[in-house]
């Protein structure tokens, strides 16, 4: 359903509202993000195997529930509210969806199952030091060895990479050229070779890593020469998850925002009765309720197979990331001068704004990639 | 199983339209056909000209209608504000006397809301109705009114009592707009239309039967009429566009276009014309510009959107969620729409932007574009009324303080404009 929720949808939404709200506290999230790990490993475990979350979209025979990704898209709208610190996103998103788009049914049986229930944890390393999620940037090395292959070369902006047990790699074969040379390869970590180094980040609710590959073993997935177009629905249908959870985040700014101007009183009314502040937070909800419906139907899309599915996300994701920095800039605002200050916590979802709005490439970038579909279809 | 109904019902309206389709017949025999046999109206109630199919169901035979070049009924304009309106609250005499002649075309309406002083603040009219004991007695004037020199009837929003507060003391007429106590003044707007009047009533006469819902619902019911002229703003971008196929039927609709739908003729131009940035940029080679692609990207993606939200809206009305004034965030969205698709028009055509008429892109249609899109923001609520309900029906914050309540006798307002 592309444009409402079933009741099944919105008790589901509610059952994933309440888990976060009792688990994931803010004061949880303060105390993890300080944290160099950044995850609570019972709360994972109880969202994996008592909630099924960490394998929704994963079909029942790799171990998931078998649900579609406009569930997925509920839950990560939630887990963008509550600024979850977790490696979901990396693990049963970015690597799990790298894996259903380009790894062999039986390399799907031997993998999907400990990353459905939660047991490992997985992430897919793909941008290099450019940082373009684009197969064409794709330079660390794979060379074929008599039992698989090594692995040379730097991965960046790794999402969760530094505790990742399962490393999902695209790699170009080396020597070779274009599309056809690039492939996906797994990588168990740790190993000998592999050096992580977490990096300093703005949003530490959501960590990343330097991964550096010197002679890694790995062992290659999928049939050869569709490692591009695997990645590239990968990176389609991640950067719909990304817009669903920072909807999520955008709204909630808001709720806060409003909620605080009709208690803040100045001028013996409230600030919330001023027309700037009024207008401001109509606009913003007019922005949020866009990219909401952007966002939810690229997820439908996804779930029905729409060819026009890498539209879609283009779109989705720029209506998003400028969304999400809107509401977190003007959140700001509207709070005054207790919005800069790090004991509010309103600057968590700034700096997961603007970390979101650039990573699987910022607005500028999916406009250009929009219209070219939109060319390409007239 | 939406998906089953919607298959039936293409395959149930096509068979009709192929058995009755005729395009030789009169207008207004054929849209009498499709009241009578509810294809017109379908989401309308059966009893009244409908099918009482489900919204969502339109598209799907608007699309089987367009597929064979079919006519519908007339649903351009205010006309299908008053069905709306009288669909809600008229009386069952109303709708079985009104309601046809709307779809058939034979009757044009107006919507006589706005004055000289009060416009946004609509309850604050001073138009006023008394009554005689055998009619309603109108005087006063009303500005603004699209099509009113085209009417046979008005929606009139009047001051029926002075003493209660502004709200309470308003009521809503169906006027006869062809008596003598009426004066009509077309006003050229900016676009150079004159699309809009200026009405003046001097003891015009409205029947009591006339009188919708009771004495003090005015604005109750205005509200509702507002409510769909809000939500209709997505709409817009389709209004005005003229059929160039063969038969009588297309005549006589041109001829409907040329005369009393004249005033439309530049409602798609005011909703920006979305639809001609691509192949405009195309042409002036505008489209190489990396800058110029962002802004027309940015535009493709808000206007897509915007539909969305408007589906979103409805579809959410059809499972009979709560409606809320969504509304206003579609009217929001649809300026928003139209004020970045005049703002792409105009950096794609470059110095040609300038010019107008003959001498300007596609003879005079891109200036029309730049110079109707302002009414966009302004007509059925401004842009700065939309934020203010959204903000205080929506999101819930606070009103602002008032300097209004109590008897409207003692309110502030604007002095009486010299005519
Ligand atoms: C093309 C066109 C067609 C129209 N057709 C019709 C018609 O058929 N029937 C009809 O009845 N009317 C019609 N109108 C009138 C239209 O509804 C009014 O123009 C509109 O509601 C604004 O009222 P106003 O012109 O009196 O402006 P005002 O109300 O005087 O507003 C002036 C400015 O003040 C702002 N303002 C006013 N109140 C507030 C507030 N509370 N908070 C913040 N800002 C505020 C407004 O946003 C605006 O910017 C039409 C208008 C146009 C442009």
């Amino acid at each position: 359903m592309r444009f409402a929720f079933t009741d099944e949808q919105e008790q589901f939404r509610t059952s994933v509202r309440r888990f976060l709200r009792d688990r994931s506290p803010m004061t949880e999230v303060r105390r993890l993000m300080t944290t160099p790990k950044g995850y609570d490993p019972t709360v994972w475990q109880q969202l994996g195997q008592e909630l099924g979350l960490a394998g929704l979209q994963v079909p029942v025979q790799f171990g998931g529930q078998g649900f579609g990704f406009g569930e997925l898209g509920i839950a990560l709208e939630e887990m963008g509210r509550a600024l979850l610190c977790a490696p979901f996103f990396a693990s049963a998103v970015f690597a799990t969806e790298a894996l259903l788009n380009g790894a062999t049914e039986s390399e799907q049986h031997a993998l999907l199952p400990q990353i459905a229930s939660g047991e490992r944890i997985a992430t897919l390393a793909w941008a290099e030091h450019d940082g373009r999620w684009e197969t064409s940037s794709i330079t660390l090395s794979a060379t074929e060895t008599r039992d698989g292959f090594v692995l040379n070369g730097t991965k960046n902006f790794v999402i969760d990479g530094h505790i990742a047990d399962c490393i999902i790699v695209a790699g170009r074969i080396i020597n070779s050229f274009g599309d056809d040379g690039v492939a996906l390869f797994v990588v168990d970590a740790p190993c000998s070779g592999l050096e992580r180094r977490l990096l300093e980040t703005i949003d530490t609710t959501r960590k990343q890593a330097e991964l550096t590959f010197n002679q890694v073993p790995a062992r290659r997935l999928g049939h050869a020469g569709s490692g591009a177009a695997a990645l590239r629905r990968t990176a389609d249908h991640a950067a719909v998850a990304l817009s669903c959870e920072m909807v999520g985040g955008a709204r909630v700014l808001l709720e806060n925002a409003v909620e605080y101007a009709g208690l803040r009183m100045q001028f013996g009314r409230p600030v919330g009765s001023f027309q700037a502040i009024k207008h401001k937070c109509a606009d913003l909800l007019l922005d949020v309720e866009l990219a909401n419906a952007a966002a939810c139907c690229a997820a439908a899309a996804i779930a029905e197979a729409d060819p026009e599915v890498p539209a879609l996300a283009a779109l989705a994701k720029a209506c998003a990331s400028e969304a999400y920095l809107r509401a977190a800039t003007e959140a700001i605002q509207i709070h005054g001068g207790i919005g800069f200050t790090w004991d509010q916590d309103t600057h968590l979802w700034f700096k997961r704004a603007q970390s979101s709005a650039v990573m699987l490439g910022d607005a500028s970038y999916h406009r250009e990639k929009y219209l070219q579909y939109v060319e390409a279809a007239v | 199983m939406t998906e089953l109904t919607e298959q039936v019902v293409r395959e149930d309206v096509r068979h009709w339209l192929a058995a009755n389709w005729d395009p030789e017949r009169s207008l207004v025999e054929w849209r009498n056909q499709l009241a009578d046999t509810g294809w017109g109206m379908p989401h309308w109630p059966q009893a009244w000209l409908g099918r009482g199919l489900p919204v969502a169901l339109l598209p799907a035979i608007e699309a089987e209608f367009e597929a064979i070049g079919a006519v519908g009924v007339a649903r351009i304009g205010i006309r299908l504000l008053a069905a709306a309106t009288l669909l809600e609250h008229g009386s069952d005499g109303h709708k079985a006397r009104f309601l046809r002649r709307i779809l058939t075309g034979e009757d044009t309406w107006c919507q006589l809301f706005s004055e000289p002083g009060s416009g946004s603040d609509l309850a604050g009219a001073t138009t006023r109705a008394d009554f005689d004991g055998v009619r309603w007695v109108v005087n006063g004037q009303k500005l603004w009114t699209t099509s009113a020199h085209h009417s046979q009837w008005g929606l009139l929003l009047a001051r029926t009592d002075w003493d209660l507060p502004k709200h309470a003391g308003m009521s809503y007429f169906i006027i006869d707009m062809t008596q003598p106590g009426i004066e009509v003044q077309p006003l050229r707007q900016m676009n150079g239309y004159a699309s809009f009047n200026q009405v003046f009533f001097s003891d015009a006469a409205v029947p009591p039967e006339n009188l919708v819902g009771k004495v003090g619902d005015g604005w109750k019911i205005a509200m509702t009429t507002l409510a769909h002229e809000r939500r209709g703003a997505d709409a817009l971008r389709r209004w005005g566009r003229v059929s160039d196929r063969q038969g009588h039927i297309y005549d006589e609709e041109r001829q409907e276009i040329e005369t009393v739908m004249e005033p439309y003729r530049w409602y798609a131009q005011r909703a920006g014309r979305v639809d001609l940035v691509l192949p405009r940029a195309h042409e002036t080679g505008r489209l190489a510009d990396p800058t110029v692609r962002q802004e027309i990207s940015r535009l493709l993606m808000l206007s897509r959107c915007a539909e969305w939200l408007a589906h979103r809206a409805r579809h959410a009305k059809e499972l009979g969620r709560p409606e809320g004034p969504e509304g206003s965030l579609g009217k929001l969205a649809a300026s928003n729409v139209a004020r970045a698709a005049a703002n792409v028009h105009r950096r794609v055509s470059g110095a040609s932007a300038m010019l107008a008429g003959t001498d300007g892109p596609h003879d005079g249609l891109i200036a029309e574009i730049l110079l109707s899109v302002p009414a966009t923001s302004i007509a059925g609520g401004t842009d700065e009324i939309q934020r203010n309900i959204i903000a205080e029906r929506v999101l819930d914050m606070p009103k602002e303080p008032r300097l209004d309540t109590g008897p409207f006798r003692d309110v502030p307002r604007n002095p009486p404009r010299a005519r």
